[in-house]
């Protein structure tokens, strides 16, 4: 059925590249956005360790918002704050803004999570024995929550590349665009077939990785 | 309420002081009242026990010592500062002078046996040669040197609670506060613990606080008891006399489940007496138990001792046991005889004429 379809060998390796460039500043800079927050998500609840009920309420809620705007819309809606803030909104660099935007407040959605599982009475502990609040964030709640932060991130990764695909259509480069131009505006189903075939290895090997880590972080 | 005479004929030298001491939950009509208003004092090198049912608010009251709970009103005076008044940054320095242990040990499962009691010192940025030699000799006062590199989740309970108290004695405190430490333990391993608890106590001369539900873990170690009901401290005195003359049913039921000093229901109808006999409970303690009561009172008096039960224990140090026997015989000779048996230093009662 594929007879006569040219595979495009020279196309996938900058594509991947691309791909694995805007999923890395994302999840970087999501990361650096998303934990912090995740941990303010967690301490400032009643009755934990930083009690701030104002502006967990008001965290929370603006992070709910984010999220369940659908990504092709956020897309198109931060196109001015993109354009703002880097000069363009196309292309990989103009991918990475909203790309950021949407990871984020996943990030910290999970990480939030992660930390919950954190025994209070691990915290308690620490608090007896004359911790300081940052000593409880690093020495106890990030350090025992490592195993679940490795899979939360593999999550946001695997969820990113799915992403940049969406972004493929403001012309952000990357597998997605590739299987969009090749595949469905041109027909090229044999293109499209292939770069399926890197994105499910590409998932694979991330998930298999972060498993890996994860396992070997967690002693419990 | 009950007011502790045994400290406050010692007056003044106390490591802690609790002072009117009141934990409010809530406002309006949920508030519950955990606590009211507790005063007692605890010296140095003394293990104190509270004992209640889970809801007396005996949790509550040992997180106030450390502020874990912060008082709604009262004092908590350690070493004559009290603690409710420090800033935050000199609680913590007091914190560092006070170890805790739990119920479910609270350890880093993702940090090794070592590393567990290494905590409180990192915390402090002690250098690396202290913690080496500091945890070293912990791990060896728990017994778990061997085990420095395992993991939490590779230990037993009670592995995990000997973690936990080497943990709690990484900063050298002078107070160890215990929250139901053996509760999650068999009996066995809780026996090692208390065994433990009390060679430290004398070891490092440590001031221990317990709370628990089990009579038998204060009277192995503990030197005094709290008895607590819905928030009030009901009973409070040397673990002996709380055992020879419990006052509250709360008390004569804790201390029922491990030492049973009741008669069966019944058993007093079915025995036949002469007319005019007494039952009398004898209670010995310490020294007294070795006399040889009966026989005098079969020698001196030419009375015939019928026993109908007894039970023997052993409080901490002290031997603690009683006797409920049977007397006939004349009033006046019985009379002189019970005179006779608290010459020895044996409490005589007479719980039942005949």
């Amino acid at each position: 059925m594929f007879n006569g379809m040219d595979p495009h060998w020279d196309l996938y390796l900058p594509a991947l590249q691309e791909t694995l460039y805007m999923v890395g500043w994302s999840i970087f800079l999501g990361t650096i956005i998303g934990i912090p927050l995740g941990v303010l998500l967690v301490i400032t609840r009643p009755g934990h360790i930083f009690e701030q009920p104002v502006f967990y309420q008001i965290t929370s809620t603006i992070i709910n918002i984010i999220r369940s705007v659908p990504f092709i819309i956020l897309l198109f809606a931060l196109i001015p704050f993109t354009k703002l803030l880097i000069g363009t909104f196309i292309g990989v660099e103009g991918a990475i803004v909203p790309l950021v935007v949407y990871v984020a407040p996943y990030i910290a959605r999970l990480m939030e999570s992660a930390l919950l599982e954190v025994d209070p009475g691990l915290i308690e502990a620490f608090q007896a024995m004359g911790a300081t609040r940052r000593q409880i964030i690093f020495n106890v709640m990030l350090k025992e929550s490592r195993p679940a932060l490795v899979l939360s991130l593999t999550i946001a990764v695997i969820g990113l590349i799915d992403a940049t695909a969406m972004a493929g259509i403001i012309g952000a480069g990357g597998l997605g665009n590739l299987a969009y131009r090749y595949g469905f505006q041109r027909w090229e189903t044999l293109v499209m077939i292939i770069t399926v075939i890197v994105l499910i290895v590409l998932v694979q090997l991330l998930q298999t990785a972060g498993n890996r880590i994860a396992r070997s972080l967690r002693k419990d | 309420m009950y007011e502790d005479k045994h400290n406050r004929l010692q007056g003044g030298k106390a490591l802690i002081s609790v002072r009117n001491l009141e934990k409010v939950y809530g406002s309006g009509t949920n508030a519950v009242h955990a606590i009211k208003n507790a005063n007692f004092e605890i010296e140095k090198g003394e293990i104190f026990g509270v004992i209640g049912f889970s809801g007396a608010g005996k949790s509550s009251l040992i997180r106030c010592i450390n502020l874990l709970e912060r008082p709604s009103s009262g004092e908590v005076v350690i070493n004559g500062t009290d603690l409710t008044k420090l800033s935050s940054g000199e609680l913590r320095k007091a914190r560092r002078k006070i170890g805790m242990i739990f119920q479910h040990f609270n350890l880093l499962s993702s940090a090794t046996v070592f590393d567990n009691v290494a905590a409180p010192l990192k915390l402090n940025k002690a250098p690396k040669e202290v913690i080496q030699r500091k945890v070293n000799e912990l791990l060896e006062v728990v017994g778990l040197s061997k085990r420095a590199q395992a993991y939490p989740s590779q230990l037993s309970g009670g592995q995990k609670q000997r973690v936990a108290i080497a943990r709690a004695l990484a900063n050298d405190p002078e107070i160890l506060l215990c929250d139901e430490a053996t509760s999650a333990l068999d009996p066995q391993t809780t026996e090692s613990i208390l065994d433990l608890l009390l060679d430290i106590n004398r070891k490092y001369n440590l001031t221990i606080m317990l709370i628990t539900h089990e009579m038998h873990v204060v009277k192995k170690i503990c030197d005094r008891v709290a008895v607590m009901e819905e928030g009030n401290i009901v009973e409070m005195g040397s673990v002996l006399e709380i055992f020879s003359s419990p006052r509250t049913a709360t008390t004569k039921n804790f201390i029922r489940n491990i030492f049973d000093d009741q008669l069966p229901p019944g058993f007093l109808e079915r025995v036949q007496h002469a007319p005019g006999s007494r039952i009398v409970r004898l209670t010995f303690i310490g020294e007294s138990t070795g006399h040889p009561v009966l026989a005098e009172l079969t020698e001196k008096f030419h009375l015939r001792p019928n026993i109908l039960i007894g039970n023997i224990t052993q409080i901490k140090e002290t031997t603690f046991g009683y006797l409920v026997i049977s007397l006939s015989g004349e009033a006046t000779v019985l009379d002189e005889a019970l005179e006779h048996v608290a010459e020895r230093g044996i409490r005589a009662e007479v719980i039942h004429h005949v």
